[in-house]
């Protein structure tokens, strides 16, 4: 029989392994699920994980990948953040759609402008607001005791009516006809988060995206702050020991992810979207919660894993388009993934042993 | 297949590919659809797949479609026509105005491929839109409405407060008033064109109200369902039949129906005669059908409600003819003067006799 037994510490080498593993079953059963389906499963994972990086059109898909993984990485590299200090910010959803409201709301209002300062002013609104949306579960936290889980989740759907009486009212295009939604950033090329290089995909959430990384990976294995993370998430008593106020850390921890994602919100409705509609927010906030642990809270797993998230929404939708799969089938694919991280952690932190008999 | 259908449909087929790079004669057209929801909906996105499979049987093997279902509006939707373009789709459906900026920026970098959008007004040399009079429909419910209703009072369960919506609001209530002088109509927004909790909740506060009849411009059955818990509260099918609920309380329907439409654009296509328009078809094209009036109905009311849609579909009767004053009053439509579509397009007011504002 075999028997799970508490590894002292998290084994190095499955903590590694386990995402890789996770891919691979993920192949597996999402290939049995397409051939329940009655779709070729070779073919299909193939043009899921292949095609859009070395297929016939891959020179189209491949900045594609890094234009759906930017926003997810930035949000993700905070959320990371938190995660290890115990710090639980579901609601990144929100922060992002306030970091777009916001920008985008400096942009109109100096409709229209024409100067170097204005995309950068935005960027700078667009992360106040993250902030700001995050700091309310902050602060009910530390003063309250509230649970930054409920608050952080609940304020998405406050955020979500905000766009909509935003493309309704406030920032709606005057010149839409009387339709929802603002104006577009695509056609007011001072506000416009273009592509840096053209054809690379390339615009400035993506440079903020691999910033974040690094100052990320800085930030834990160099700075006070992040050892002060670290200690929070391992031995939150040693911390307190250490001179750590666990208040602050909440705070700090929401503010940087809540900013991140702000920012990672007004990127993308100055760039790929273009403008703030009542059906803006397409769950990148949310999503990132599975990048962020698929990438095992690292900074480099998550630009790894941001990027294979990418590469599973570009690949699904063309193995919509080629084999006719359905949609559900390809979310029910992703979902597998974050289900066969989970269930393989198990290995990270218990070891497999064969039991001997009477010990059972 | 006899030899002049043959003929005819590889000189057809000639024509089209006639349009891109040279292809082998007997490369069948390919025709991408795009979808807001999913096609398991059973409301808008269904009726826009009906329309896909009715393409199908109607050409054959002359043409090949595929679609992508759930797209999120923005830079998802952006990707997702490139890959139908780059796949080799020489014809687009986009089927969800939030489509409306992506389908302009895709079709300038794919002149060869033309696109077709519904609900916007945007247009191109190779971007045509289309839209249905669904007022025509409303009209014959209104009708039906003003008689059936006891209580003197009508509900309306409005989605996003756009002019699409305000049609149909004001042609109900011009109708209701018509056969019933007594009428007053209370209209509730869901911000939302499919949540089954939320429209349920708008159901059951309006039957609070004392509403007896329920119409809705969302696209569940939870209106139908919630109607049927109170004896005497009747109700109809939006977009699709929604015959579940007959014969009480869904006593007929507006039926949205593309295939007309869909098999006449991909007709011209075949042709070599496809041109960017504008078409709002209604009741005469097809376009909007009135479900089957159930015997909860009186037989002198079916048959005026009947007249009233064959008097639209003949284009005897505009539902918007005069004398018509908005709601403050001011005049709006003289004595037999009928609306112009442009004012029907940007709507943006309540006729006279409706109570409560329009949000902004």
């Amino acid at each position: 029989m075999l028997r799970l037994e508490r590894r002292p510490t998290p084994s190095r080498l499955w903590t590694a392994a386990t995402p890789v593993l996770a891919v691979i079953a993920t192949m597996i059963a999402g290939g049995l699920l397409f051939a329940l389906l009655g779709k070729p499963p070779v073919e299909a994972i193939r043009t899921i994980f292949w095609d859009p990086l070395f297929g016939q059109y891959a020179s189209y898909s491949r900045p594609q990948l890094l234009v759906k993984a930017g926003p997810l990485i930035l949000i993700a590299i905070g959320l990371s953040l938190g995660f290890r200090a115990q710090v639980w910010n579901i609601g990144a959803e929100g922060q992002y759609i306030m970091g777009a409201l916001f920008g985008a709301a400096v942009g109109l209002a100096a409709y229209p402008a024409d100067s170097v300062l204005l995309l950068p002013a935005m960027a700078v609104a667009g992360a106040c607001g993250g902030f700001l949306w995050a700091m309310i579960p902050a602060i009910l936290k530390t003063r309250f005791n509230t649970n930054e889980i409920l608050v952080s989740l609940m304020l998405v759907y406050v955020a979500q009516h905000m766009m909509s009486a935003a493309s309704f009212g406030l920032l709606r295009n005057p010149e839409g006809m009387g339709f929802p939604g603002s104006r577009n950033f695509q056609q007011y090329p001072a506000a416009f988060n273009g592509e840096l290089i053209p054809g690379t995909g390339m615009h400035w959430g993506v440079v903020a995206a691999f910033c974040a990384v690094i100052g990320a990976y800085v930030l834990l294995s160099r700075h006070i702050l992040g050892f002060q993370i670290r200690v929070a998430g391992e031995a939150p008593r040693a911390a307190r020991f250490a001179g750590v106020s666990p208040a602050l850390l909440t705070s700090v921890c929401l503010g940087i992810s809540g900013a991140l994602a702000g920012l990672a919100g007004l990127f993308e409705v100055t760039g790929p979207a273009g403008q703030i509609t009542t059906d803006f927010a397409s769950g990148y906030g949310f999503t990132a919660i599975i990048v962020a642990f698929l990438g095992r809270l690292n900074p480099f797993g998550i630009l790894l894993a941001g990027l294979l998230m990418a590469l599973t929404y570009i690949g699904g939708e063309l193995a919509q388009l080629m084999l006719n799969l359905p949609a559900a089938a390809i979310q029910a694919f992703q979902g597998m993934l974050l289900f066969f991280l989970l269930a393989f952690d198990v290995l990270a932190n218990f070891r497999l042993r064969l039991a001997k008999g009477a010990r059972a | 297949m006899n030899r002049r259908t043959l003929l005819k449909g590889s000189a057809a087929a000639l024509a089209a590919v006639g349009l891109a790079r040279p292809a082998l004669a007997q490369e069948p057209l390919k025709i991408g659809f795009i979808y807001v929801g999913p096609i398991g909906d059973l409301g808008w996105s269904f009726q826009h797949d009906q329309g896909r499979l009715a393409v199908e049987e109607e050409f054959g093997d002359r043409v090949e479609t595929v679609y992508l279902e759930s797209v999120p509006e923005g830079a998802d939707a952006e990707r997702a026509m490139t890959q139908m373009a780059l796949q080799g789709c020489k014809l687009i459906f986009a089927t969800s105005f939030g489509y409306m900026d992506p389908v302009i920026n895709v079709a300038a970098k794919f002149p060869d491929v033309m696109f077709e959008h519904a609900t916007g007004y945007k247009r191109a040399d190779n971007v045509a839109t289309y839209d249905a009079r669904f007022y025509e429909g409303r009209a014959v419910m209104g009708t039906i409405a003003g008689r059936m209703t006891k209580s003197n009072k009508i509900g309306y369960i409005g989605s996003f407060p756009i002019p699409e919506v305000i049609q149909g609001i004001n042609s109900t209530f011009i109708h209701a008033r018509k056969v019933n002088p007594e009428v007053e109509i209370s209209v509730v927004w869901a911000y939302t064109w499919f949540d089954p909790a939320k429209e349920a909740d708008a159901a059951k506060a309006l039957i609070e109200q004392g509403v007896d009849v329920i119409l809705a411009h969302t696209d569940s059955t939870a209106p139908l369902a919630e109607a049927a818990k109170t004896e005497g509260v009747i109700g109809f099918g939006q977009a699709s039949d929604m015959l579940d609920f007959a014969p009480s309380p869904r006593v007929s329907a507006i039926v949205d129906n593309w295939a007309p439409y869909y098999i006449d654009r991909v007709q011209k296509m075949l042709d070599g005669a496809w041109t960017s328009t504008a078409t709002w078809g209604g009741i005469g094209e097809g376009e909007v059908q009135i479900g089957e009036i159930t015997s909860a109905v009186p037989e002198e009311v079916k048959a005026e409600a009947l007249a009233l849609a064959d008097a639209i579909a003949k284009k005897e009767y505009h539902p918007f003819t005069g004398p018509l004053n908005k709601q403050d009053g001011s005049a709006w439509l003289a004595e037999g003067e009928t609306a112009d579509d442009a004012t029907l397009a940007g709507m943006n007011f309540f006729v006279e006799g409706i109570s409560g504002d329009i949000p902004s």
